[in-house]
């Protein structure tokens, strides 16, 4: 079995702050990480290469960086990676995104056959839940989203599809495509000797754009069908009053506002 | 085809079981405005199993229009029928604008239905425009985790579509007694599957009022400590007559089902009352409430950013105050 696992380098968006002075993000000193959902994608992955053996190879789009990113999904037990990456690609929308990754994950499989891509619902940056169920798209399978269990039975996948109130039980054939939740599972840890593994045995090798065969109307900020038309800070909306008193004085105080405000 | 050539605003509706979703509701509703200044009309897009029935509710709550689409294939929601309809119906029509809502089904739809017809999609608008001089539909959402607001155009392609949470835009006014065009719609081959098939479908049961529903939320994250903790959060919820709610937080350590989420990952919630308690406050979990009529937050912490944001703040112990404040409205009620 072969499975592709699609990561994304993000910056810690929770770990951002707005100054509350000029209502700017403080981004100095946050984090790159592998975006949460990707994670855990990665992880659902990793487990099938425990109980059956399956090869496990991730691909990424994103600056050079991105191969950091690369490197702990090898150390945490991934066998080969891939990073795209090429000025050409940059500035790229959902549409663009997926466009570039699809032909990158057609030439792995042209070189290793794929069973299952996994890519993870949102990246905490970008939040559209769009690039997964677009590659499955451009690549003509099927995709299953919002899994919150998933499983392996012969030549098919069975997932357990998150809905608000309710959850389909769904059996898809291989190849197909599945977006994983971070509820799915608790990551592993890199272990030392994975970490070493990483830089020393295992191979990141970079695809760039002369390495791909997709059209240029579809890659980057050229291809990409929606743009930025402008982008902006919310307009802070200006601190209340805080108190710090007794637990009992502050409940009256509460109390109090509550009036105030005719909600008691 | 020339984009001038593209004309109406579509809306498509979600539905569950004949129960259409709020959201689509909201959906026509601001359709119908953004119909008026594009000197067009709001369409429903309609597709189910035997959901005639339903067309009433979409004419009066605005639809000057329904496409429906009534095939057995569609009676559960599955991606590639669905992804199918939806395309047929925008290739026949070529709406100008298509939104969905974003939910568990329109985030799995919509990108599929864009790309299959080449065009663009813009996620989780928070607001919808029409730019003066060109017309183009600008829209915006949040950015970055929600830590910033991006305007967005689909200027060379269409249609454009985007989806748009829950709870963002406002339903119209009843128009009792409306009536709007049906028109069925077929689609061949909507049963052909991509070898996926439904093994069976888990509902959740929760008793609980929908936290959308609520006008008082009382709100526990992180700082309540336990599970056991979010008992006072209920009596206070009683008290005010509202409801509990909970951060990610608190989802993700199992003290509350995820139904209460709120935040950019949960619901979007705009209560008259939201009592943060515990909650640190973060952009993904303000993103989801900042809209509240009045906010307050108790945290021990008074660093929290949620303090930045809230009305009235109070630093201090959660699990001390709350007994007191809902002992102490129980008396001015009494």
């Amino acid at each position: 079995m072969n499975i592709v696992v699609c990561v994304k380098q993000v910056p810690d968006t929770t770990e951002v702050r707005l100054n509350p002075e000029t209502g700017t993000l403080i981004r100095d000193g946050v984090p790159s990480i592998i975006n949460p959902d990707d994670k855990a994608g990665l992880e659902a992955a990793l487990r099938l290469k425990d109980q059956y053996g399956a090869r496990v190879i991730v691909v990424s789009m994103g600056p050079m960086q991105a191969d950091d990113a690369l490197r702990e999904a090898l150390a945490m037990g991934a066998d080969e990676a891939f990073l795209v990456s090429d000025r050409a690609f940059g500035g790229a929308d959902t549409w663009a995104t997926s466009s570039t990754l699809a032909s990158a994950i057609r030439k792995i499989g042209d070189l290793a056959g794929v069973d299952l891509i996994i890519t993870g619902r949102q990246a905490i940056d970008g939040d559209t839940a769009q690039v997964g169920p677009q590659i499955a798209e451009h690549l003509g399978l099927a995709n299953i989203s919002y899994a919150e269990e998933l499983k392996v039975e012969g030549n098919a996948v069975i997932v357990k599809r998150q809905f608000e109130d309710r959850y389909h039980m769904i059996k898809a054939a291989f190849p197909c495509l599945v977006t994983a939740l971070s509820e799915l599972n608790v990551p592993r840890y890199m272990t030392p000797g994975g970490i070493m593994d990483a830089y020393r045995n295992k191979k990141v090798t970079i695809f760039s754009r002369a390495d791909l065969d997709v059209e240029e109307g579809n890659i980057g900020l050229k291809g990409s069908p929606t743009r930025v038309f402008k982008s902006f800070t919310k307009a802070v909306k200006g601190k209340g009053t805080v108190i710090r008193l007794d637990a009992a004085e502050s409940a009256d105080w509460l109390v109090e506002r509550l009036q105030e405000k005719f909600i008691i | 085809m020339n984009n001038k050539e593209y004309k109406g605003v579509f809306v498509f509706v979600e539905q569950v079981e004949g129960i259409i979703a709020r959201v689509s509701f909201e959906l026509i509703g601001k359709g119908r405005e953004l119909a008026k200044e594009l000197n067009t009309q709001v369409t429903a897009v309609l597709l189910g199993d035997q959901v005639e029935p339903l067309t009433k509710q979409l004419a009066t709550f605005g639809a000057d229009r329904v496409v429906m689409v009534n095939d057995s294939a569609l009676a559960i929601y599955m991606n590639e029928p669905y992804v199918r309809a939806m395309q047929a119906v925008v290739e026949s029509y070529q709406p100008e604008v298509v939104l969905y809502g974003a939910t568990a089904i329109g985030r799995d739809l919509a990108p599929r239905v864009s790309a299959r017809v080449h065009t663009g999609l813009t996620a989780d608008c928070t607001k919808l425009e029409v730019q003066e001089e060109t017309n183009h539909l600008v829209m915006t959402r949040p950015a970055f985790g929600g830590n910033i607001m991006a305007a967005i155009l689909c200027p060379e392609h269409r249609p454009q579509m985007a989806t748009v949470r829950p709870g963002v835009m406002k339903c119209c006014e009843a128009r009792e007694g409306a009536e709007c065009v049906v028109e069925d719609f077929s689609v061949e081959g909507l049963a052909d599957g991509k070898n996926v098939e439904i093994l069976e479908v888990l509902k959740k049961v929760s008793e609980k009022m929908d936290i959308m529903d609520a006008k008082v939320l009382v709100a526990g994250g992180r700082g309540m400590g336990c599970s056991e903790n979010f008992t006072m959060l209920n009596e206070l919820a009683e008290a005010l007559g509202g409801t509990v709610a909970a951060s990610r937080a608190a989802v993700d350590a199992g003290w509350q089902e995820k139904a209460c989420q709120v935040g950019q990952t949960g619901k979007t919630v705009r209560p008259n009352l939201y009592i943060a308690c515990g909650i640190s406050g973060a952009i993904q979990h303000l993103a989801g409430m900042e809209e509240s009529d009045l906010i307050i937050a108790i945290n021990k912490d008074e660093t929290a950013p949620i303090f930045e944001f809230a009305d009235y703040g109070v630093v201090g112990d959660v699990c001390k105050i709350i007994p007191l404040l809902t002992h102490a409205i129980k008396l001015c009620r009494a």
